[in-house]
């Protein structure tokens, strides 16, 4: 992969570019889905392909393919720096300007620092077969079954992995290479009540079929699905709410977003002119950390071959700094974090948090409840791409739950709206777990629930 | 163009796919190009360009479907898909039947966007950044995208099928930001079309004037209401409902799962009889439209609620089959690395009988909802929900107030049911529908609708 990303990057210099940077990944990946005791599909996929960003001066392009033939690359490098003819200059655009040398595999090197191994990929993704993980999806749906007589059945079970080979090549000395694996399972249980259907998610996430457990996973969704039977809508009011931990994850998401200097610069952040300022309860400690050996997201460099770290985001409250790449952080007079996101080949590096954790806390979950009183436990909500305004904060979201009564889960609530704007939200924050738990939702997020002094509901 | 794929080596992919059993295999090959660009702080930048094809192979047999994608579309590729397919099947091996090409009739198309020279689109999007930026001294921010995307397509299958699209689309894309001291609000607008570039020889500029008016009227908004009154539903953008709140559950595949409120309620009556809708892949030049599926069925208009009755479900060639019934020509996947499944195409509420106004004046208090920012839905519980950014109080059978932070959430049973006036206004918008982790674009429309009663989120009790 190193050596067509080289070809790729003097194919674009060729071209007329004063730089270039090549970003190539090759993945195999494989799923499985089950439904009724049968497998349902079975996908097996390669993908290989490569991005790259030609600057001419200030002026910044970018082409993406999957023809790496010689013919192929030098079309895709003609394409990169056409596109970058046609942006308008723009004085902080360039390659970064770190003295970076990315070495073999796991390892780069940064000013002589060497960075820690990070062991990214499990051989249970390679070694496991189709019938093995065939197997782990039908085990979910099982589990999810056989866990409580009202599951009418499971909507899909389904069980994904990856093993991908990155590798980044640029004119200005970056080179290097890493190999990542990681797989999920799902599943979305049905359970039948008297007045219709509930659905519930139960999942896990690891770097290998090897650490995932499928009765775990089965039962959640049934637990999930039936402790919504009977649900009603709750009396409209503001009250005390808990956030379970996918839901708290899916927050703490957009407030990574937020943090992005990307979003900060040009005035679409909630978090604008806030650093150093407080901007939630000091209780409440959020991290970036793109080496977190349980981290999703974990990598030993980010989208520009920039190393990844550990970037201390809000402490006891405070706002601390934003999330840089090298484009940002050259205009905001700052370092890169190391928060160059990349959605594969065909996205364009921009700023993007990694994994967001946040602190675990010392409150346990019914210590959590019983601090609530009479409030609201959120399960699950929905309609977050929808109903959050990026820019101010301000969000309105569906949601369902359970109601608290004197510090104990009582009624499943259902079709209700939890509404605020994220800072108010942070500084509501009342109390933390201590169980976090990695979630998918929102980026890469590890968080424990949450409990909020106070938020608006919205019912009957 | 050159052809995809060679109909000898369909052939020869389709018989390697069935070598190991299986009732039904298919290749699916597919070549994309395309083009963003984006205006922000009025410069051009995010100039990017792509160049991908690759293709799927699909075997079924029994209940189950085995599926493999590769990149690039070397015979050899194509064969080494075929053969990753087939891999955990046990079975005799199977014959597909001779192809017969029946080519799609693709949309006219009269300027291809890749034809037009670069510094014209960048031409329009300086010119969108100045109709918004000039709509008021408040808008502080302004981003507009432009993305253009030619999609070629084939398709041969063991029945016999073989069939092609060339699918050109292109859309602009606005958002403006307001500011008025502490106070942020945004607007949004698009436009777009299954088209070449002609579709921007008219007025383009109003989708950038349209963005800031929203942004600009949000600035005076107070805090939306809380609670269950009657909700009217703007035209166009407001069919984006229809889409989420029933649209979603009348796709095949959930309702065979049990997983869809429509199941088992065919013919029967889910909403007043002055509700008609129409599910159409066939619209001329319209987003969500294509010649044929992606499975190589013709698209079609189907009715699936007439005078409030339930009428058909949309089908792709796999949940048919299990009904019976033939396919709708729904069968849609996001790229070559996607299983089809039952989508919508362009989907829409006809036009009924109610002027606006007067739909509108009937209601003591409630919601005007013009614009939403999307929804969603669980098709098994039918529970929805959706982000209004666009949306007015309604007083005295007066649109009174702009109201900000909205949420509209109900069942789409009772919300259907309770649908009690359709106004004589029609329009179709553009959408980006996710569905199983793929997105493809659909049409969403209808004029004003009102619903009896919903409940609206909003942050004042």
């Amino acid at each position: 992969m190193i050596g067509v990303a080289q070809q790729a990057v003097a194919a674009t210099l060729a071209a007329g570019a004063s730089d270039a940077e090549a970003y190539g990944s090759e993945e195999a990946r494989r799923e499985v889905r089950a439904r009724g005791g049968e497998v349902e599909s079975l996908t097996a996929a390669t993908q290989l392909g490569i991005g790259v960003r030609a600057w001419i001066g200030t002026r910044a392009g970018y082409a993406f393919g999957t023809d790496l033939s010689e013919w192929g690359l030098a079309t895709l490098g003609a394409r990169a720096a056409e596109a970058a003819r046609v942006a308008d200059e723009d004085e902080f655009a360039g390659p970064p300007e770190l003295p970076v040398r990315l070495t073999s595999d796991m390892a780069a090197e940064v000013a002589l620092e060497p960075m820690p191994v990070l062991e990214l990929s499990d051989a249970s993704v390679a070694t496991w077969s189709v019938a093995e993980i065939a197997e782990l999806a039908l085990a979910a749906e099982g589990a999810a079954l056989a866990a409580d007589g009202r599951v009418a059945g499971v909507e899909q079970a389904v069980y994904a992995d990856s093993a991908e080979r990155i590798a980044i090549v640029s004119s200005r000395d970056v080179s290097g290479e890493f190999q990542r694996s990681s797989c999920y399972a799902y599943v979305l249980a049905l359970a039948e009540g008297d007045d219709g259907r509930e659905t519930g998610l139960g999942f896990d996430l690891g770097r290998g079929p090897a650490a995932l457990d499928p009765v775990a996973i089965g039962r959640e969704g049934a637990e999930r699905a039936t402790a919504m039977i009977g649900a009603v809508k709750p009396q409209s009011r503001s009250c005390p709410l808990v956030l379970d931990a996918t839901v708290a994850a899916s927050f703490v998401g957009l407030v990574g977003r937020g943090l992005s200097a990307g979003a900060v610069q040009r005035g679409r952040s909630p978090f604008a002119g806030k650093v150093g300022g407080e901007v939630a309860a000091a209780g409440f400690a959020l991290s970036d950390d793109g080496l977190d050996p349980g981290g999703p997201a974990s990598s030993p460099f980010d989208g520009e071959g920039v190393p990844c770290r550990r970037t201390a985001l809000i402490d006891g409250g405070a706002l601390h700094t934003y999330l840089y790449d090298s484009y940002t952080a050259r205009r905001g007079g700052a370092a890169s974090t190391g928060n160059a996101g990349r959605g594969g080949y065909r996205a364009q590096p921009g700023v993007a948090p990694s994994n967001l954790v946040v602190e675990p806390g010392s409150l346990r979950f019914e210590e959590q409840l019983s601090a609530a009183g009479d409030g609201v436990f959120i399960t699950d909500v929905a309609g977050l791409h929808s109903g959050v305004n990026p820019v101010s904060g301000v969000f309105s979201v569906g949601a369902s739950g359970r109601m608290i009564r004197q510090g104990e889960l009582a009624e499943p609530l259902r079709e209700f709206t939890i509404a605020g704007d994220l800072v108010s939200m942070l500084r509501s924050v009342r109390g933390v777990g201590d169980e976090p738990r990695w979630v998918p939702f929102g980026g890469s997020v590890s968080t424990p629930p949450l409990l909020i002094g106070a938020m608006t509901v919205a019912g009957s | 163009m050159s052809r995809l794929i060679e109909p000898e080596v369909a052939e020869r992919v389709l018989r390697r796919a069935l070598a190991r059993g299986g009732e039904f295999a298919e290749v699916y090959a597919e070549r994309n190009t395309g083009m963003t660009m984006a205006i922000d702080e009025s410069r051009i930048e995010s100039v990017q360009s792509g160049a991908e094809e690759g293709a799927g192979v699909r075997v079924t047999s029994g209940a189950t479907t085995y599926f493999a994608h590769v990149d690039g579309l070397d015979p050899a590729d194509l064969e080494r898909a075929a053969a990753e397919a087939a891999g955990a099947l046990r079975g005799e091996s199977g014959e597909p039947r001779q192809l017969h090409a029946v080519p799609g009739v693709p949309q006219a198309v009269e300027q291809r966007p890749a034809d037009v020279a670069a510094e014209r689109k960048a031409a329009l999007l300086r010119e969108l950044d100045e109709r918004g930026r000039g709509a008021g001294s408040e808008i502080a921010q302004l981003l507009a995208s432009y993305a253009e995307v030619r999609r070629e397509v084939a398709v041969a299958n063991s029945d016999g099928l073989l069939s092609n699209d060339d699918r050109s689309r292109v859309r602009i894309g606005v958002q403006a930001v307001a500011r008025r001291g502490e106070t942020v609000e945004t607007g949004a607008e698009t436009l777009g079309g299954h088209r070449g570039f002609e579709l921007f020889d008219g007025d383009p500029g109003f989708v950038a004037e349209s963005a800031a008016r929203k942004a600009l009227t949000l600035l005076d908004a107070g805090p939306a209401p809380a609670g269950s009154m009657p909700v009217v539903v703007g035209g166009g953008f407001g069919g984006v409902l229809f889409h989420e709140m029933t649209g979603h559950g009348l796709e095949a595949d959930h309702v065979q799962k049990g997983a869809s409120v429509y199941a088992g309620k065919l013919g029967e009556q889910v909403a007043q009889p002055l509700l008609t809708a129409y599910d159409d892949g066939r619209m001329p030049n319209e987003w969500g439209s294509d010649a044929i599926d992606d499975e190589g069925t013709p698209t079609q208009k189907t009715a699936v609620i007439e005078e409030g009755r339930l009428t058909s479900f949309l089908y792709d060639g796999l949940t048919a089959r299990r009904d019976g019934v033939a396919p709708t020509g729904n069968g849609r996947r996001e790229s070559f690395r996607h299983l089809p499944v039952p989508r919508m195409t362009n989907t829409y509420i006809a036009p009924g009988e109610a002027e606006p106004e007067a739909m509108i004046a009937e209601v003591a208090r409630g919601f005007y909802a013009v614009s939403f920012g999307g929804g969603q839905v669980d098709p098994a519980t039918g529970d929805f929900v959706f982000g209004v950014t666009e949306g007015y109080l309604i007083e005295g059978g007066r649109v009174t107030r702009p109201c900000r932070g909205a949420t509209l959430i109900g069942n789409c049973l009772q919300a259907l049911m309770a649908i009690d006036a359709v106004g004589s206004d029609f329009e179709i918008k553009t959408g980006i529908c996710g569905k199983a982790g793929q997105k493809v674009p659909v049409g969403t429309g209808q004029g004003h609708v009102r619903i009896g009663s919903m409940t609206v989120g909003g942050t004042e009790v």
